[in-house]
């Protein structure tokens, strides 16, 4: 009896809670929906906003970035731009690409996202569909901002259907990363970089050099018939893992050189993974593996390549110009840039952008817009071109990045050359279910490079999947 | 409640006797700890229940679509898979940890006194999980870690360890069964204080040998502590989570993505919040099935020592 009166009690109280609960979510709601209908137009900004400017207090706005070696530079930028606007602070957040994600991504949930942040093309698809990033273009026709400053193409990877999501800092290319010092061992001359070729069958002239630059514990290099693979202290080729949907440092520059394309262009709703030429390409890549060139998978997913090839691991790797100064700074050798070997189909590089976002949450829009606007003007652009760390979007910029690196004596053209040649970059993959088509395409490409599934029938079956993504 | 409506004392009189010295001490007590529990579990876990039977991105409204997720959940292949991996590590997990934990407690007891070495033990568990992770991922590296180059000195090949789909996951079991063995022992050590001293003089008289007195006497009057143990590490098993997320992020492939990592995918990764959660509530139904077998093949409500 009194056990049924304590249950009664208690369920009781349970839905008091529930129901206080309930209510106070329904009213959180319904202001929620009311901020952002009224983020559009600047009059309606918050209160607390308003009261902060009249009493000329100072504003902070949180931008965040993921790249540890760009925090100095933006810090820099954050200076200037708060000299000149002496209300609004900014304060840089920095957190690696994983927990970046994680907490951007939480953030628009909890309603903590940072007001401005560096957004990728994989990623500002799904945030403007969800609507949580701000559309710029308003902004941009009021301030009359030139978005023909940037490099080429740069500011429209960010429109869609007339609304712009973001404003270009910075781009990025691929090219070959070597340790000069093991070529010169080898007698190889880092000129072949300018000629070699490639192919998905024989490998070509670059496969030549991957495998004059692999050494077994004897001695032997890859090209000779004594080799054993089984006991490499030397690999010719540090490969950059499996590389989920994109492959940006992985394999898209050889697969696209092999006359592979993901798609067939931004906003499109067709993937063809399935193509033969990527899934050659894999075999090829795999084969680097199974041959003794290239170190498996398990070794360069804990410590990342980069590591693998500082430590001298290997003789050469393929990566982005952002990690120039990663190599630069921490190897003991000489490191060299050279270009990707030319392809079936030519040579070519992904061609990326980042740009800056605001947060549809951010409770000070407008010194959000003015921030987001001095990071991507020539004045910020040079600030960062200065220390070298990426090619900002602006060419001076970018003039300055390269002015730094040779006073250094380190030759960076390989990733503006590519750059530069009309056909000679192709666009990171846009288009909507970015988070999904990852999340079929990782365990995919994994189990490939692992060797455990075929490249043909797994790309085959994985290409079904995406692109029924796009049929719901 | 109605039907014995006669039989009941009128509310006054059963308002006193509810809230008479006693029982009112008593829910003052426990006062702190119910609403913690229904502020924290009981109203987000109803909630969630909710949730489970909505398509929620998290940033939009929830929209009701019945038992959709779970339809879902249950033809989705990924899903199975991940059960199974987590199984895996549970098997590979507690047998192993709870053995090495009852030897570590009885050492603890029969062969030191000194506090120092029953401290050592569970330094590691005074770790916090994220740096312990870190550092097993960085020892166990398959080209610049320690491990293996240990393995090289004493000429064994090198293994990949958390980089290989056969062996992340029983790597990821014992860097855990290292983090908790220690604390896992001085539970079981707890329990051993309980066990009357004059049992194991007893055994000494009657001249019983220390496995004797190990099977006879130790192990079946440490049962009720040895259930506790069992019921909370097994939850804690099914529940792994910071190890992977700082080592392996589910890979590779998916030979490590267990039941809440592939919750936390969906539910932050892939806004999916909805079924993010009907995954949530079947693991909350294996874990209290887990759970009350557990008690029942035990014997958890009573003891030997009665």
């Amino acid at each position: 009896m009194k056990k049924n009166l304590l249950l009664t009690l208690l369920l009781l109280l349970l839905a008091m809670f529930i129901v206080a609960c309930g209510g106070g979510e329904a009213e959180e709601a319904d202001s929620d929906t009311a901020t952002t209908a009224d983020s559009g137009s600047e009059t309606a900004d918050s209160s607390s906003t308003d009261t902060a400017a009249d009493s000329g207090e100072v504003v902070t706005i949180r931008y965040a970035l993921w790249d540890s070696a760009q925090q100095p530079a933006y810090e820099q930028c954050a200076a200037a731009f708060n000299t000149a606007n002496p209300s609004i602070m900014v304060i840089v957040e920095q957190a690696g690409w994983d927990d970046y994600w994680n907490t951007i991504q939480t953030g628009f949930v909890s309603g903590d996202a940072p007001d401005v942040f560096t957004d990728h093309l994989a990623k500002f698809p799904e945030f403007a569909v969800k609507e949580q990033i701000v559309d710029l273009q308003p902004f941009i026709e009021r301030d009359s901002v030139d978005t023909g400053i940037y490099i080429e193409g740069l500011a429209d990877l960010w429109v869609r259907q007339g609304k712009r999501y973001g404003l270009p800092k910075d781009w990025d290319t691929i090219a070959v990363v070597y340790n000069a010092d093991m070529f010169a061992a080898a007698g190889i001359d880092p000129a072949i970089t300018d000629t070699w070729t490639w192919n998905p069958q024989d490998g070509g002239t670059f496969e030549e050099v991957v495998a004059q630059l692999t050494l077994d514990a004897n001695g032997n290099n890859g090209l000779s018939p004594d080799f054993d693979k089984e006991n490499v202290v030397q690999y010719g080729f540090i490969h950059q893992g499996s590389g989920g949907f994109s492959g940006q440092t992985q394999w898209s520059h050889f697969a696209v050189s092999n006359g592979f394309q993901f798609t067939d262009g931004p906003w499109t709703t067709q993937y063809y993974y399935d193509d033969p030429a990527l899934a050659e390409t894999m075999d090829w890549y795999v084969g680097l593996i199974e041959k003794g060139f290239a170190p498996p998978l398990a070794d360069v997913t804990s410590l990342g390549p980069q590591q693998l090839v500082i430590s001298e691991v290997g003789a050469m790797t393929t990566d982005g110009s952002w990690q120039i100064g990663n190599y630069v700074d921490n190897s003991t050798f000489e490191v060299g840039f050279g270009l990707l070997p030319i392809g079936p189909n030519g040579r070519k590089s992904m061609f990326n952008g980042l740009a800056d976002s605001i947060y549809i949450g951010t409770e000070h829009l407008e010194e959000a817009w003015q921030w987001v606007k001095f990071a991507a003007s020539p004045e910020c652009a040079n600030i960062v071109g200065d220390t070298g760390v990426v090619f900002p979007a602006i060419p001076s910029g970018v003039e300055r990045a390269l002015t730094v690196r040779e006073a250094a004596g380190v030759d960076v053209n390989a990733f503006t050359d590519q750059a530069l040649d009309p056909n000679g970059t192709f666009l990171f993959p846009i288009t909507d279910n970015g988070a999904e088509i990852s999340a079929i395409l990782d365990p995919t490409m994994d189990s490939i490079v692992l060797g455990e599934a075929d490249a043909a029938t797994a790309l085959q079956e994985a290409n079904e999947q995406v692109n029924a993504l796009f049929d719901e | 409640m109605t039907t014995s409506a006669a039989s009941r004392p009128p509310l006054p009189s059963l308002l006193k006797r509810l809230f008479n010295q006693e029982t009112f001490l008593a829910w003052l007590f426990l006062l702190p700890s119910l609403i913690g529990f229904i502020t924290f579990y009981a109203v987000p876990g109803v909630r969630g229940l909710y949730i489970s039977f909505t398509d929620w991105d998290m940033l939009s409204d929830p929209k009701f679509i019945g038992v959709d997720n779970y339809v879902d959940m249950f033809q989705d292949k990924q899903f199975w898979r991940s059960l199974q991996v987590t199984f895996y590590y549970v098997i590979l997990n507690i047998p192993l940890q709870t053995v090495l934990a009852i030897g570590l407690a009885v050492m603890m007891d029969r062969v030191t006194k000194s506090n120092i070495i029953r401290g050592l033990f569970i330094m590691p568990w005074l770790l916090p999980p994220v740096i312990v992770a870190l550092i097993w991922l960085w020892m166990l590296d398959p080209t610049l870690g320690f491990i293996n180059n240990l393995f090289q000195f004493l000429g064994f090949g090198r293994q990949p360890f958390l980089g290989s789909p056969d062996q992340a996951m029983p790597s990821i079991a014992l860097i855990n069964i290292w983090q908790y063995t220690g604390y896992t022992a001085l539970l079981f050590f707890a329990g051993l204080q309980t066990i009357p001293k004059s049992l194991y003089e007893a055994a000494a008289i009657d001249g019983a040998s220390e496995r004797r007195i190990f099977w006879s006497i130790t192990l079946p009057l440490l049962r009720p502590v040895l259930v506790f143990v069992l019921v909370t590490t097994i939850i804690g098993s099914f529940q792994i989570f910071d190890t992977i997320a700082v080592t392996t992020g589910g890979g590779p492939i998916d030979a490590t993505r267990v039941i809440t990592w592939y919750i936390f995918e969906f539910a932050f990764q892939r806004f999916q919040m909805g079924y993010a959660t009907a995954v949530s509530v079947v693991l909350f139904l294996i874990l209290i099935v887990a759970t009350i077998l557990q008690m029942r093949i035990l014997r958890a409500d009573e003891s030997d020592l009665a």
